[in-house]
């Protein structure tokens, strides 16, 4: 499956979890491609943690404002119910529990729910942003990325070896192979993407996954 | 009345040692002018603290490519390579802190609070160092008040008193950075009459303002 297709999958699965009228937070790359696929009737609010709700589109050139960007920098447009506010108010909007969904990328994610995304010891340190702070004051955590490395290695492990970004906040991963929920006592299949199947599931994570077969669904 | 100086007579008290905030996400709501009056100035041996490095050639990234800082205070460097390399070879001691924990920083800093407790970093590398408190079952780290002798800000409007106002997503650090720093020097797009900007729509009161200067 191409590189396109299977961040689109991923897309389109995380998109389902949202529902009308959610605060939610797209973390910088795939995540973003989330707000194309939503459910019809489904509307949701933006956050950008540089200070405003109501994300829009990207703008034509002729309408682009210099002091109108995302987190990533990218110029985009502000929404008829957006607002805007400082920085210790954008990040009480998150920290305070007032994000209903936040979607993120991830190096690894464990059995335990650690995620780990923001550094890789002995590559360059680009610093973590405001990726603690989403995964730690968001309601609803979804790591969204590719079921495993380019090298083949697993990201979803028993225990992460990588820095961690919080400890036990993740509740949902959403990969191009799988859906898998965070529960205390480990991680639950709940569903596996069409042309793919269980073993090559189980093959490609290197943790405990639970399941009964005869309730997985497929996406 | 503030005074209104230029750019180069804005920053000529600051000297090297100092403690210096600067508003800004990736160069959106970066005061431009004072940063260049810095730059060109050569003021070195800085402690910045700032949300990012932004980009070579862009906003606080100046004061990096011209080896300016000796420490930053900071959430996100990715953007500015030799930010990174200079805190791996130890040319510059970079403190990376998430950016809500910054703000909150910088908040109480402003707001004479002795610091504030977050859950953010608990069980990761930033809890090193910091005392954990543990509140009704949640566990939270003490992080200290950020305060600084210098402020350079950004803002879109201000009226002859100092009272700002900001555009987007430009406001970003700048209205807390206004609160927590001894001088504030803030470049505005336009100075407009007292009265003119309605007391309902301040968003940084003129009383925490010291120096305006007139940007683009």
């Amino acid at each position: 499956m191409a590189q396109m297709d299977k961040r689109i999958r991923i897309a389109k699965r995380v998109a389902k979890e949202l529902h009308d009228g959610d605060v939610v937070n797209l973390g910088i790359g795939m995540p973003t491609l989330v707000a194309n696929y939503l459910s019809h009737g489904v509307s949701i609010v933006l956050h950008s943690e540089n200070g405003f709700l109501g994300i829009g589109p990207e703008p034509q050139a002729e309408l682009a404002d210099k002091d109108l960007v995302n987190a990533g920098g990218k110029l985009v447009t502000i929404q008829e119910n957006g607002c805007c506010f400082d920085s210790a108010m954008s990040f009480a909007i998150i920290r305070g529990g007032h994000v209903d969904t936040t979607v993120l990328g991830a190096l690894e994610v464990d059995e335990q729910g650690n995620l780990a995304n923001w550094m890789v010891p002995g590559k360059r340190i680009s610093g973590m942003g405001g990726a603690m702070d989403l995964v730690v004051g968001a309601k609803k955590i979804i790591i969204a990325m590719e079921h495993i490395n380019k090298d083949g290695t697993a990201k979803i492990v028993k225990q992460c070896s990588l820095p961690l970004t919080a400890q036990a906040e993740v509740d949902l991963i959403i990969t191009d192979m799988a859906v898998i929920a965070v529960h205390k006592d480990g991680l639950h299949l709940i569903e596996i993407a069409e042309s793919t199947t269980l073993e090559e599931v189980v093959a490609a994570t290197n943790a405990h996954l639970l399941f009964s077969e005869d309730n997985i669904r497929i996406f | 009345m503030v005074k209104i100086c230029t750019a180069n007579e804005a920053v000529k008290d600051i000297s090297g040692g100092m403690c210096i905030m600067i508003g800004g996400f990736l160069g959106v709501g970066t005061p431009d002018g004072l940063v260049q009056a810095l730059v060109e100035k050569g003021t070195k041996n800085l402690t910045v603290i700032t949300n990012d490095s932004a980009f070579p050639g862009v906003g606080v990234g100046k004061l990096q490519d011209n080896k300016q800082m000796s420490t930053l205070y900071t959430s996100y460097i990715g953007g500015h390579p030799e930010s990174g390399r200079c805190m791996e070879e130890g040319e510059l001691k970079i403190v990376l802190t998430p950016q809500g924990t910054l703000a909150e920083q910088i908040r109480a800093g402003g707001s004479g609070l002795g610091g504030v407790l977050t859950p953010t970093g608990v069980g990761t590398m930033v809890e090193e160092g910091k005392s954990k408190i543990v509140v009704a079952d949640r566990t939270y780290l003490l992080e200290e008040p950020l305060k600084a002798d210098f402020a350079l800000l950004k803002a879109y409007k201000a009226d002859c008193h100092g009272n700002l106002i900001y555009h987007f997503s430009a406001r970003n650090f700048n209205p807390i950075m206004a609160m927590a720093a001894k001088t504030v020097i803030v470049e505005v797009e336009e100075v407009v009459a007292a009265g003119t900007i309605e007391p309902d729509n301040v968003i940084t009161p003129g009383i925490f303002v010291d120096l305006l200067v007139k940007g683009r």
